[in-house]
């Protein structure tokens, strides 16, 4: 257990439960100031939970965590003035016109009348929504609304933003948009954490990464460092004939070393694999033995392939459920 | 993309915010309640369009079956059907609230340094607009219909506003069931049950009389009927001092009731 106060979000062992269900079992995260850090994992891996701890939304059942130095329990009040959260869930007000919800917003947090217009302005101008602003939020795109809801949390120049699955349901071009919107914000000194379910997101954006997995933190370090981690490549082979498949697997497992991950149904066997001289070892073993091939591969693990790697189970659940847990209290 | 300026300089965290700084968010947040109203053409439709259908059955099914005639019924339901109409109009406050947590707009208020307490009595306050509505073209329609007011306007003026402030004590009910239930279907669905036998096992509608005896003992003690025979002394003429006195006692208990369970149950849920 390490507290540093220099860390613009610092949490210890954070445990939540709803009801029998653990979302988090003692998390640990801390995020540099003026960096992003994301939260990497599958539905239901306890994510959103995490965020609503650290943006004060949500009671932790124990541990502890403070954002600017601030205990996110004992100061919630001065955290919430330091920190802009957009939820999965975009929480713009959808029977307001995109100035009216900033403009609100800007009154909430004690600007003047002039000063909320002029700031609605202009973070409508800087997300590109000037052309709707007078428009009911109900008419907007997905991809508008989620950048108006990023708009409505820059409003009081947080100085810590939480982002929870920012892009989850954006087309590309979205995501390139918003992907852009959070490295102007890094730039200007904002610390960011993210939560996300695309390895290639957090590889774009993130100066670290926590993958987390069933409520716990299952592994911890730089982009780079995690892919090294997961072994660099994996290997896919599916022999012609279906029959031979567990010949095929049990050659795999031999000359790779690692544990090999059968699909019975595509008759297809891979394995992830860190040393370059594997994959031509293995094409001169199939051919000695006669085993002819329908697919060979050799590419990078998905971010499912990459949580078999670390969790030996692949990504399940449902994040949904935690949220109805969460509301049926 | 534009140049991006400095947001006006935010001073250092403060510890914690006063009563000023609560009331003003909460103004802020009834102007965002007018606001909707204003934008949300259905919600303002069926606002005026309930009272005018109630008006236009009641009036004329039962004018002539309980009266003798559809005038002098008027004179008698219009009351009742004030009453009705606004003790309905508060489910609108429920509604409202559930749809704030289930879109997460409720998640953004609780994430931003305002007071706790601010995002429910805007929305409480935003809605005495629904029921100034209500009560605005109940009135007005009814007098179309031939309805006179027979004692003073400063009476009549009473009795809305007795009307207001039992309709404030009555959404806190509603906004219990709004924070309470999952969906706005929901919110309907126990709002109505809550409301439905209170509004019609009342003289609201009809003289009691003819109701069996455990049935009248109901109606005898039904806030909706302290309210109904209020609101009659203040429009038609007759005795006005007790009933006034015990639907103001009513919206008095039920506030002291589900205010605070309100408040709980949106504290718990931070």
């Amino acid at each position: 257990m390490r507290y540093d106060a220099s860390n613009a979000i610092d949490a210890t062992g954070l445990v939540k439960r709803f009801g029998k269900t653990t979302a988090l079992a003692g998390v640990d995260l801390a995020a540099r100031p003026g960096r992003v850090l994301a939260l990497l994992g599958p539905n239901g891996a306890g994510k959103t939970t995490a965020v609503r701890i650290l943006a004060t939304l949500l009671r932790p059942d124990g541990g502890q965590a403070t954002v600017c130095g601030y205990d996110v329990l004992r100061d919630a009040h001065q955290v919430r003035q330091l920190v802009g959260l957009t939820g999965q869930y975009a929480s713009v007000d959808e029977g307001l016109s995109g100035t009216n919800n900033l403009i609100m917003i800007g009154r909430l947090l004690g600007l003047s009348r002039a000063q909320a217009r002029a700031r609605a302005a202009e973070l409508l101008a800087r997300f590109e929504l000037t052309d709707a602003a007078g428009r009911i939020v109900k008419t907007y795109s997905g991809g508008m609304r989620r950048r108006l809801d990023l708009a409505a949390s820059l409003v009081g120049s947080p100085r810590v933003l939480f982002l929870d699955e920012p892009t989850t349901g954006l087309d590309p071009n979205g995501r390139t948009d918003v992907w852009a919107m959070i490295r102007k914000l890094v730039t200007e000194g904002v610390t960011v954490l993210l939560t996300t379910q695309y390895l290639d997101e957090a590889d774009q954006l993130a100066h670290d990464i926590v993958v987390i997995d069933r409520g716990k933190v299952i592994a911890t370090g730089t982009p780079d460092e995690l892919k090294a981690r997961t072994g660099g490549q994996l290997l896919v082979v599916a022999p012609a004939d279906p029959a031979r498949l567990a010949e095929a697997a049990a050659l795999l497992e031999a000359l790779s070393g690692a544990e090999v991950a059968t699909d019975a149904e595509a008759g297809a066997v891979s394995v992830p694999v860190a040393d370059k001289a594997v994959a031509p070892r293995v094409v001169r073993e199939l051919d000695d033995r006669g085993i002819e091939l329908a697919e060979f591969t050799l590419r990078k693990p998905s971010l499912d392939e990459v949580f078999f790697t670390l969790t030996g189970h692949r990504t399940d659940g449902d994040d949904n459920e935690t949220r109805e847990l969460e509301n049926s209290r | 993309m534009t140049a991006f300026a400095e947001a006006p300089a935010i001073p250092a965290p403060a510890r914690r915010l006063g009563l000023g700084g609560g009331l003003r968010n909460t103004f802020t947040l009834t102007w965002r309640s007018v606001l909707k109203i204003k934008t949300n053409a259905e919600d303002v439709f069926g606002l005026s369009l309930q009272p005018i259908m109630y008006l236009v059955l009641f009036t004329y099914v039962f004018g002539g079956a309980i009266s003798g005639g559809t005038h002098k019924y008027l004179q008698f339901s219009l009351p009742g059907i004030l009453v009705l109409s606004v003790v309905f109009a508060t489910l609108g406050t429920g509604l409202m609230l559930n749809q704030d947590i289930t879109t997460g707009v409720f998640d953004r208020f609780r994430s931003l340094p305002i007071a706790r307490w601010a995002p429910l009595a805007g929305a409480v306050l935003g809605d005495m607009v629904r029921y100034i509505i209500s009560v605005a073209v109940t009135l007005g329609f009814g007098m179309i219909l031939g309805f006179r007011i027979e004692t003073t306007p400063l009476a009549a003026a009473a009795g809305c506003l007795l009307l207001l402030l039992f309709a404030v004590a009555m959404c806190w009910f509603s906004a219990l069931i709004g924070l309470l239930v999952k969906t706005p279907q929901g919110v309907q669905l126990f709002g109505f049950l809550g409301m439905f036998p209170l509004v019609f096992g009342s003289n609201l509608l009809v003289p009691s009389d003819t109701m069996p005896g455990w049935l009248q003992a109901f109606v005898k003690v039904n806030p909706i009927t302290a309210l109904t025979g209020a609101e009659r002394g203040l429009l038609t003429g007759g005795p006005v001092g007790t009933f006034a006195l015990r639907s103001l006692l009513w919206a008095l208990g039920i506030f002291l009731v589900f205010a605070p369970l309100a408040v709980r149950v949106y504290r718990r849920k931070t």
